[in-house]
């Protein structure tokens, strides 16, 4: 009964806020039938009749999970999903409550798959809460030290979560993160590795943001064959021989244009080839992930080929519009490693670029900005033809920018709106601009964006 | 002769944590627009430091696991040379896990102690695991000016007595939460909870460090005024946001 109540109360709360336009529906929805019922989520977690899915990690989540959406899907599953960026409890909740029906059940149960994105800190509670079927970990930045404390910390976090589960619980790892494949040793059951094997991309030196510079086993110091971005790579322990595990589902082939990419991924079951609308290496790495999970699921290879091919890109991530005659561009930066291969991706063409960076420092984005630092803006210069600086932190990422030796020197508006109209001006007409915003100044930029373009909002997306 | 700024910068891999690199580029970047010749040794662990060839001595902040590492390299390799770089005048900066590991001791959330360098008369404990950490925006009133950043500690750290803090917290945490002090200063070596990075928006603390630095073999060696607009700006903006919002706790 409490049930019944938590999702009615929760229907009425999105549908009305969806009215008032004061949001996406969500977190208040979510809180609501979390606290009419606290066993919402693992009550409806058990109704479902394919399981659930966990994906989290520190880059790759949210396209991660609409890949993998998309791919179930095709399979023929129908999926119970929480929105971009709402990955906490009540995240899940909300998605239960929506997917449900009034009768506090879901319509065609035995088909339905839950394939959530879990906040890094959230999966030992989510796991509790929903016993996932599969587990799937894509990285571990440094990220937000302010919210989430240390790196080790974060790691320490998933492998108490993992020990809490059962025998049958699959988890999937990125082997080419030293720090994901240690999950290995904590993981209840069965493990299965992705990785990078087309190395043509590699470099050969750890950039200043890698993260997990140590064996996991002995402190020494790891060697690296090929980095591909951040501490990604095919790494190994001179010391004590500890090496990337081998990878069952590997990225073949990785070739990546302005437009987009073409990837080549090999599967026990068969090959994949697809064309995917996003760029960047670490958007072949979150195909390759999804493609993984996929096939754990039992997933066939043609159906995870359909799913990627029929990707559309998604909220703040990469999504392309026209406003003013100019072509925007949003990418949402989050960490130093994410950053920095957008940087490298965002330059890669050779041409120059109209830039707005956008840096807030409300929670959602991390109170501290010292991590403006660790990235290496200087992949910008010769880049760039016109840059504008906003949002709280504008006069930091000013300075960081002044640091990195750009010219000219970028143009301050703190003000979110002023800044956006500001920068889309700059742009010549029928050009592009890049819009790089942290979490907070998405939402925002994003908003106005849809005001001005007539893009709808975010809540009525898939 | 042109002079020379040389940096020792202890454990860049290990300690590097809250955007440190930001400090070594503001160092770099003052000194090479004065037409300072600017040279840095990275000293990992393992590596000797050499007390004699080093004017300014810069250490950072660090995740647990590497603090106990450097502590433990501290002890065996480079602590006395620290000690008598300090000794000689050469400035030290000591930032957050570094500014900790310069004190006597610093007993861990676990309750492990640490050996310090004793560079500074002070100690740090941890309370333990539970414990409330010190996050967010802070402003310092130095006596050179106002200092601002952001500070993220577990530990608490408590000054001897005659020891004299770097700054008193106008907004912010500071060194314990109760005394009101931020850092600590023993001669020409300066410990800080502040990173942001810390030398980029404080450009008038770090020509006092690097001037302080040039003077051990330039005597009265002044520096030239730069273009800081950008730099004041940042500062006035992160003293505007840190007291408009007051004192953050997570």
């Amino acid at each position: 009964m409490r049930r019944v109540a938590a999702i009615a109360a929760a229907k009425a709360a999105a549908a009305l806020s969806r009215r008032l336009k004061v949001g996406g529906g969500t977190a208040l929805p979510g809180l609501l039938a979390e606290r009419i019922d606290p066993a919402i989520v693992p009550e409806m977690a058990r109704r479902l009749g394919q399981g659930s899915v966990i994906v989290t990690g520190t880059n790759g989540k949210t396209t991660t999970s609409r890949l993998l959406r998309g791919i179930v899907r095709k399979a023929g599953l129908r999926v119970v999903a929480n929105r971009a960026g709402s990955n906490l409890m009540r995240g899940i909740a909300a998605a239960m409550a929506e997917a449900a029906g009034l009768d506090g059940g879901f319509a065609g149960a035995a088909r339905r798959l839950g394939v959530f994105e879990v906040d890094e800190a959230t999966v030992p509670e989510a796991a509790r809460a929903l016993r996932p079927r599969l587990l799937l970990f894509t990285n571990l930045f440094r990220d937000q030290l302010d919210r989430y404390g240390e790196v080790e910390h974060v790691a320490a976090l998933w492998r108490d979560a993992l020990r809490g589960l059962d025998a049958s619980t699959v988890t999937v790892l990125n082997a080419d993160d030293p720090s994901i494949a240690a999950l290995a040793e904590a993981a209840p059951g069965e493990v299965l590795f992705y990785g990078m094997e087309d190395t043509s991309r590699g470099g050969e030196r750890l950039e200043h943001a890698a993260d997990a510079r140590w064996c996991s086993a002995c402190g020494a110091e790891l060697a690296y064959a090929a980095v591909f971005y951040g501490h990604l790579g095919h790494w190994r322990c001179p010391q004590c021989g500890r090496s990337r595990p081998g990878a069952g589902i590997v990225a073949s082939s990785v070739g990546l244009s302005a437009e987009g990419s073409d990837l080549t991924i090999v599967l026990p079951a068969g090959e994949v080839r697809a064309r995917l609308p996003l760029t960047g290496l670490y958007n072949a790495y979150n195909a390759l992930a999804a493609a993984a999970a996929a096939s754990a699921l039992g997933v066939e290879p043609a159906a995870i080929e359909r799913g990627l091919a029929s990707f559309t890109v998604g909220f703040g991530r990469q999504e392309r519009l026209v406003v003013g005659g100019r072509r925007v561009q949003v990418i949402l930066a989050k960490n130093p490693a994410g950053l920095n291969e957008v940087l490298r991706t965002i330059t890669a063409d050779g041409a120059e670029k109209d830039v707005a960076v956008f840096l807030n420092d409300d929670i959602a984005d991390g109170r501290d900005v010292s991590w403006i630092w660790d990235v290496d803006f200087d992949l910008l210069a010769g880049h760039v033809r016109t840059l504008t600086v906003s949002g709280t932190r504008a006069w930091d990422m000013a300075l960081r920018l002044k640091y990195a030796g750009l010219q000219p020197l970028p143009g301050v508006e703190e003000d979110t709106t002023a800044a956006l109209r500001r920068a889309i001006r700059a742009a010549p007409e029928g050009g592009d601009l890049i819009v790089i915003p942290t979490y907070t100044a998405m939402l925002q930029v994003r908003g106005l964006l849809a005001r001005w373009g007539g893009r709808p909002a975010f809540w009525e997306e898939a | 002769m042109e002079p020379t700024l040389r940096l020792a910068h202890l454990y860049p891999k290990a300690m590097n944590i809250y955007g440190d690199r930001g400090n070594i580029l503001c160092l770099e970047r003052r000194c090479r627009e004065r037409g300072i010749a600017f040279e840095v040794a990275d000293l990992e662990l393992g590596e000797k430091l050499k007390a004699k060839e080093c004017d300014l001595v810069f250490i950072g902040g660090a995740q647990d696991r590497e603090q106990r590492r450097v502590a433990e390299d501290l002890a065996k390799v480079k602590g006395k040379a620290l000690r008598e770089a300090a000794g000689r005048g050469a400035v030290v900066l000591a930032v957050c896990g570094g500014y900790q590991l310069l004190g006597r001791y610093y007993r861990t959330a676990e309750g492990e102690e640490l050996p310090g360098v004793g560079l500074f008369g002070l100690w740090t404990e941890h309370p333990g695991p539970g414990a409330k950490r010190f996050i967010g925006n802070v402003v310092v009133e130095w006596r050179g000016g106002t200092l601002v950043g952001f500070e993220n500690h577990g530990g608490r750290t408590y000054l001897d007595e005659g020891v004299e803090p770097l700054g008193r917290v106008v907004s912010g945490f500071g060194n314990n939460g109760e005394d009101g002090g931020e850092g600590a200063v023993a001669g020409t070596s300066f410990g800080t909870y502040l990173h942001g990075s810390l030398l980029p928006k404080n450009p008038r603390f770090a020509d006092h460090l690097i001037e302080t630095a040039l003077r051990l073999r330039h005597e009265g060696f002044e520096l030239a005024p730069l273009d800081d607009r950008v730099e004041t700006q940042a500062h006035a903006a992160a003293v505007r946001l840190a007291t408009r919002r007051g004192i953050i706790s997570v």
